[in-house]
């Protein structure tokens, strides 16, 4: 039996049949690791530490940017090499408090920005159904792992389709929570209105599971909501009969892949022989998304990554000589060898933004789109249970075909930034695949706080399915 | 350089005030918010902005903040919404502030102050917002570098802006000295400008008498102390007059007071001014609030200065100027209104508190909270002086032993031998012997010089260490000299 190919929940179960021991788990999964991590490079860094195993000791990849007490957190950048953080981030605490086994940090785009993991200051990573594609981004590292068994867990982050995109691209499922259902006490930020820390899993019911442990109002964090966590995993014994599932016609225009389309249409048949029902509706702000995104995404990153200067943690750098003071001439090599270009890119556009007699125009008027988006989904969840499109227009490209092509690079995340700039919770799971053998994912999007409903639809599809069965190729 | 003469231009000068509010906890975080500990011990995640670290609103902080604008007579803002304001420093670990941009939680208020003339003015204040203190630099010249102690950053701040309606260094000085009554009284600070609790920046211009619009501005820093302000005022005010008057014209821009050198002196230019790039902080959910904890805050208001000095002018008919003097320090106020309460005669008491009381304490240094004199004791003090029992002298001598143990007039009369001579055969015997000793006065008071007589009762106070009656002393001489 290969413990590392089996589900969290069919671990647990072993467990309490006592026909394995907690250590053979960890032993299986970092053997994985030794072998096909050369291939697929999931992992930045490994947590060589062998903690005593708790109710619930399940190998949990990290994405590089939750801080914990004596690991290295980098955010997958060279601005931060050397950082250890002096305190554990709530999801990170919860997760030890479960007993999870913290077994190492995931590859990620250099603070979460890119859709691919090529920005990724430790190299990218590799999609393990292909290995010369990307395996989606910003949380690639994490998605790959979990596909490629190195994993049984992972825990993402997303800000605008960064768990969902590359769930897709790798054919696991990943959940995007609602806004302020998971604490972002310690996830380092990239864009603190849009951020939100999520699962990734092998199927729909291990996402359930580690949604349960790491959800909940937190004190720390301002932005997170005082409401009951549900145990989740009872709503996967919901059918969806009866249920009300809008299609946004906005998420089947130009630029959608064709075998997609057809995966996501063969879903859609699936549960509506399941009895649920289908009807076209209209999210008319979509195609502002991608540009109101990229403008309050980068606002906010421009300051949130102002910190990085080389005073306190992280990386310094100084000057050979003296241009414009000792200080700002630190501030500006630190800068300038600690972030990449994607980064340096978006901290340009986010201060540009923000800067007086620009605000007006860009960021404000962000903020006032930003409202109209959130108010397409407002209308349509009275009258509808969930929505249903491709989490992706495309399955995972080659890597380096966008490196050069920003605007390409950020289309592939056409359809998942509206769920961060409402709030919404949404999630991937596979649908398909392609003729290349690459997956496809399915997204299904419900009203706030109603991540049950997501988990009903995705369990009834999934086990019709059956996809989450296949392995990639090692 | 002199003043501007008032007859040619009119100055127009409006203050910004950074308040340290007196939480227990810092505004975003639980570490301590205190003064004087070692460096960089009273820091967190939160404080130090370490990456991960989110901020939570004081409550505390909040409460102090709608207090101090309530005592302000502003209209609190129920929307309260906090902003970041960008900016790279050493002092500043998220390189933005944590701050209030476009909906300050306390605007359109005021304060009344007096000018010298001793006329009632209203000085208007645009805002006063809630933010977090910096940390505090220090430059190592022996070692070329400057370190930074983060204990201070995220101290509750609160910044108070008045509008341009003082029109000289003395009303700016005087403005200061009544905002910092009012915040004593409200227990939110300590308002102590050489700590830093309380710091002054001024925005200073002046223009023609008559003339509307505003000259052109400068801004003023680093003025340390009450006097700093008005003194850096003062000289920056000339500075405009000279400048105009010599055809030059006022470049806008920031300048720091050097108290060494007593001058000013160019900071940055209006160029050099940061985009602060404010944008709502993502990370502080908006918050309202309601009705009830702003009338609760309302209730939980003090009297302030000027309502106490309206009250004990009306109440116990005292003058404006010993009202003034007690409104100072509520201690003593208060000390006042319970001594009045036993004691009818209020304007001899203001006279005993004002006077030898006050002296008192001005010599020990203590404030007024810590002595050991009760209302009672005080009372009893000036009813045993009126009653001849005490000189005025002796009376003196018995408060200080009041303020010392906290002991009763009659008891401190007792152990000390302090009580009053009055007995006649006693005083008419010390009479004889000065009358003995200074024979020449007494001639001269023979020959009609009363004046003199004085000096003969000053020696026989003196004699009895200034237990005997001089009134009595006084007649006995004069009955003793005219037989």
């Amino acid at each position: 039996m290969e413990l590392h190919a089996l589900t969290a929940h069919e671990l647990l179960g072993l467990i309490q049949e006592k026909k394995i021991a907690p250590k053979e788990i960890l032993d299986a999964v970092r053997e994985r690791i030794q072998t096909i991590d050369k291939d697929v490079k999931a992992y930045i860094r490994l947590n060589e530490s062998r903690p005593d195993p708790g109710p619930c000791p399940i190998p949990i990849g990290i994405k590089d940017n939750m801080c914990m007490v004596d690991q290295e957190t980098t955010c997958g950048s060279h601005i931060l090499e050397g950082f250890k953080a002096p305190y554990d981030a709530t999801v990170i605490d919860k997760l030890k408090r479960s007993g999870a086994m913290l077994i190492g940090n995931t590859n990620m785009d250099e603070f979460a920005m890119g859709s691919s993991t090529e920005n990724s200051f430790f190299g990218a990573t590799r999609n393990p159904w292909g290995l010369d594609r990307v395996p989606g981004g910003s949380s690639g590292g994490s998605a790959a792992a979990v596909a490629a068994d190195e994993a049984i867990w992972a825990i993402g982050s997303d800000t605008g389709g960064s768990i969902r995109q590359p769930a897709s691209f790798c054919g696991v499922v990943g959940l995007k929570p609602t806004y302020g259902r998971v604490s972002r006490y310690g996830l380092i930020a990239f864009a603190s209105s849009l951020d939100q820390i999520g699962p990734i899993a092998k199927d729909v019911t291990d996402c359930a599971l580690l949604l349960n442990i790491i959800a909940g109002y937190d004190n720390l964090d301002s932005t997170s909501v005082d409401l009951p966590v549900p145990d989740y995993t009872k709503a996967l014994k919901k059918d969806v009969k009866g249920l009300k599932i809008g299609i946004p016609k906005e998420y089947f225009v130009e630029g959608l892949d064709p075998q997609v389309k057809d995966a996501v249409r063969a879903a859609v048949k699936v549960l509506e022989d399941k009895g649920a029902r289908f009807e076209d509706v209209s999210l008319p702000h979509t195609e502002y998304g991608i540009a109101t995104y990229y403008i309050i995404a980068t606002s906010e990153a421009s300051s949130n990554l102002a910190r990085y200067d080389g005073v306190q943690y992280g990386i310094r750098e100084l000057a050979q000589k003296v241009r414009k003071s000792p200080l700002l001439d630190m501030y500006d090599e630190t800068r300038d060898i600690g972030f990449g270009p994607e980064v340096k890119r978006r901290i340009m556009l986010g201060t540009y933004s923000l800067s007086s007699g620009y605000y007006d125009a860009y960021y404000l008027k962000g903020l006032k789109v930003r409202t109209l988006i959130k108010n397409d989904f407002d209308k349509l969840f009275k009258d509808f249970d969930a929505l249903i499109g491709p989490t992706s227009p495309t399955t995972a490209f080659k890597i380096g075909d966008r490196v050069n092509d920003p605007l390409s690079m950020y289309l592939s995340d056409i359809y998942t930034v509206s769920a961060n700039l409402s709030g919404i919770p949404a999630l991937s799971v596979p649908c398909g695949f392609s003729k290349e053998k690459l997956p496809i994912g399915l997204q299904i999007m419900a009203k706030p706080f109603d991540e049950e409903m997501l988990f009903r639809i995705a369990y009834a599809y999934e086990q019709s399915a059956q996809w989450h069965k296949q392995k990639p190729k090692l | 350089m002199s003043q501007a003469p008032k007859q040619k231009y009119e100055t127009v000068i409006g203050l910004e005030v950074h308040l340290q509010l007196d939480t227990a906890t810092k505004i975003f975080c639980g570490c301590a918010n205190k003064f004087g500990e070692a460096p960089n011990t009273l820091t967190c995640p939160v404080c130090l902005g370490l990456p991960g670290s989110l901020p939570v609103v004081n409550e505390k902080a909040l409460e102090y903040a709608i207090k101090v604008g309530l005592a302000l007579n502003c209209t609190i803002n129920p929307f309260v919404k906090f902003d970041r304001k960008n900016y790279f420093y050493p002092d500043c670990p998220k390189a933005y502030q944590i701050s209030q941009y476009d909906f300050p939680i306390c605007r359109q208020g005021y304060l009344m102050i007096e000018t010298a003339e001793g006329e009632p003015k209203k000085v208007r204040i645009n805002r006063a917002h809630l933010e977090e203190d910096a940390g505090k630099l220090i430059h190592d010249d022996a070692h070329n570098c400057s370190l930074v102690d983060y204990n201070r950053t995220g101290t509750p701040l609160m910044e108070i802006v008045t509008e341009p309606d003082l029109r000289s260094a003395d009303e700016a000085y005087r403005y200061l000295q009544d905002l910092k009554l009012t915040l004593s009284y409200l227990g939110v600070s300590d308002c102590d400008m050489e700590k830093g609790s309380l710091r002054c920046d001024a925005n200073i211009s002046i223009r023609p008498m008559g003339e509307q619009k505003l000259g052109t501005k400068t801004e003023l820093k680093n003025m340390n102390s009450f006097k700093a302000v008005k003194a850096g005022l003062e000289h920056e005010i000339g500075r405009h007059f000279a400048m105009l008057e010599s055809g030059q014209s006022i470049v806008q821009e920031t300048r720091l007071w050097d108290e060494a050198r007593g001058r000013t002196f160019t900071m940055r230019s209006k160029e050099e001014a940061h985009d602060y790039r404010y944008f709502p902080e993502p990370d502080l959910v908006p918050l309202m609030l309601d009705n009830i904890t702003v009338e609760k805050v309302k209730a939980s208001l003090p009297e302030l200065p000027m309502q106490k000095r309206e009250r004990l002018m009306q109440r116990y008919q005292l003058a404006a100027y010993d009202a003034n003097i007690l409104v100072q320090d509520p201690v003593l106020a208060a000390l006042f209104e319970q001594c009045a309460a036993r004691y009818a005669d209020t304007k001899k008491i203001c006279n005993w508190i004002n006077g030898p009381l006050m002296k008192e304490l001005n010599e020990r240094k203590t404030p007024a909270a810590t002595i050991g004199l009760t209302a009672e004791n005080l009372a009893d003090l000036i009813k045993r002086v009126d009653e001849g029992v005490l000189s005025n002298l002796a009376g003196k001598d018995v408060l200080t032993f009041m303020i010392d143990t906290g002991q009763s007039v009659d008891t401190i009369i007792k152990e000390k031998g302090l009580a009053q001579v009055s007995d006649d055969s006693a005083l008419e015997k010390i009479v004889a012997e000065i009358l003995q000793e200074h024979q020449d006065i007494a001639d001269q008071i023979r020959a009609g010089k009363e004046s003199a007589v004085g000096f003969l009762v000053g020696q026989a106070m003196r004699k009895t260490q200034g237990k005997a009656n001089p009134k009595k002393i006084g007649e006995i001489i004069k009955k003793t000299l005219s037989q």
